[in-house]
């Protein structure tokens, strides 16, 4: 076995789930028959796994009741034309005013956007372009005092927010700064990732709709991503690639999406 | 319209065994598949890919869930995630059922991230990286999660539940 990577934690996991490749199945079958009480542990692992599905299977054997049809529920939610779901959205805002560019990853986006919009994403942009190359002072409170840092920030915009979690693409959080837009209060998020780059999420309440797609601008080297939603705008810039920062944007999105908007406190 | 259902329909039982696996009643899974398939719906437009759909919706559905324990925590209603723990298994011989409702049992003993790993994984078998997207945590955590959630499962069987303080969240 000289050469071989040692057994790890994430061998035994794989081998109890049966994802191993059969050289390394077999690697762990011998490092079990060498370790008797781990491989009772492991046995007892996958006898248990394997409980809790016949435990469940019933329920996924169940007929579907008709309330959960996609076609009832797409019925039930009565917008006209349903069909092209992102379209129709975007129509409901008013913002197909100008051309819609596309589905680039898997996302839309328009290219007509508003004037208030634009101007918070300026904003946004000015903000990320001093404070990111600010070396001694990016952020006023820093990410050890997250939960005081979004509580003040949710306080002083107005609105609950949220300091997403952007460490599946990186990025870690290193804190927060409150800001003047136009005589509001704005709240700006800073991240770096290991190469010591930073993004930055700026948001305030603003915008009457309730949602819009994604805008994008780039100043110079800097990216933009902007929207609206549950009435704050938000603004992800970062010195990156419009392809680069989309799937960040979708990521934040989408996380204040699933929670169903930011909820209060929660990290 | 056919090309949503007909993606998102071979989905439904398994968000729904997992709904159930959470919740342990019938009409508020349904009720939670249901809220989840019309966020999907209405957000089609912003899934990356179609390999994505499952994590995409499972992530869905338990952001969903852990939202809706902590607005019934705020307001204080009486069924709480503790309320798990009492419910009693479906099964109507609870002879033929005993060894099953342990594991059931076990899984309460586990905290929500934890239970969410094993489902998620070992029934649902999402892969690990589509695990690591649902609970929004790197990999790496991802084994050492769930090795820690298996043997906790493996030691509760093994002691009963009264060696193991049910973590309240």
């Amino acid at each position: 076995m000289t050469g071989e990577r040692p057994i790890g934690e994430d061998d035994l996991q794989a081998y109890v789930d049966g994802r191993l490749a059969s050289s390394r199945r077999e690697a762990v079958k011998t490092y079990l028959d060498d370790h008797p009480t781990l491989a009772d542990q492991v046995k007892q692992e996958i006898d248990l796994r394997e409980a809790l599905r016949a435990r469940l299977a019933f329920k996924a054997a169940e007929p579907v009741p008709s309330s959960l049809r996609i076609a009832n529920l797409m019925a039930g939610r009565r917008r006209p034309g349903w069909g092209r779901p992102a379209a129709v959205a975007a129509a409901a805002v008013g913002l197909l005013i100008g051309s819609v560019l596309g589905a680039a990853g898997g996302i839309w986006w328009s290219g007509a956007g508003h004037v208030a919009e634009a101007s918070i994403a300026g904003n946004a942009i000015a903000a990320h372009r001093i404070y990111v190359s600010e070396r001694l002072h990016p952020v006023e409170v820093p990410a050890e005092q997250e939960a005081h840092l979004v509580q003040w920030l949710s306080r002083r915009v107005g609105k609950p927010l949220t300091a997403p979690n952007l460490t599946a693409q990186g990025y870690r959080l290193i804190g927060g700064r409150l800001l003047p837009d136009s005589g509001e209060a704005a709240a700006l998020f800073m991240y770096e990732n290991t190469d010591g780059n930073r993004l930055t999420l700026y948001a305030r309440s603003g915008g009457t709709e309730a949602q819009t797609s994604f805008r994008f601008e780039s100043r110079d080297d800097v990216s933009a991503f902007s929207w609206l939603d549950n009435g704050l705008s938000y603004v992800v810039t970062a010195k990156a690639e419009r392809a680069q920062l989309l799937p960040i944007a979708e990521t934040i999105y989408r996380q204040f999406e699933t929670t169903g908007g930011p909820a209060k406190g929660h990290l | 319209m056919d090309e949503i259902a007909s993606l998102l329909e071979p989905q439904i039982p398994a968000l729904r065994r997992y709904a159930w696996a959470l919740l342990r009643d019938h009409e508020a899974a349904d009720d939670l598949v249901q809220d989840t398939l019309e966020r999907a719906i209405s957000r089609w437009g912003q899934r990356r890919q179609e390999g994505d759909l499952r994590a995409w919706l499972f992530t869905i559905q338990r952001n969903l869930f852990l939202n809706g324990l902590r607005q019934r925590k705020v307001r204080g209603a009486q069924v709480g995630e503790e309320a798990l723990n009492d419910v009693q298994a479906f099964g109507t011989n609870p002879e033929s059922h005993a060894g099953l409702r342990d594991v059931l049992n076990g899984l309460d003993a586990l905290s929500e991230e934890q239970r969410s790993l094993l489902l998620l994984v070992g029934v649902e078998d999402l892969s690990y990286e589509q695990a690591a997207k649902v609970l929004g945590i790197p990999l790496g955590t991802v084994m050492s999660r769930l090795s820690r959630a298996r043997a906790r499962l493996r030691e509760f069987m093994e002691n009963g539940r009264s060696t193991v303080l049910r973590r309240v969240k």
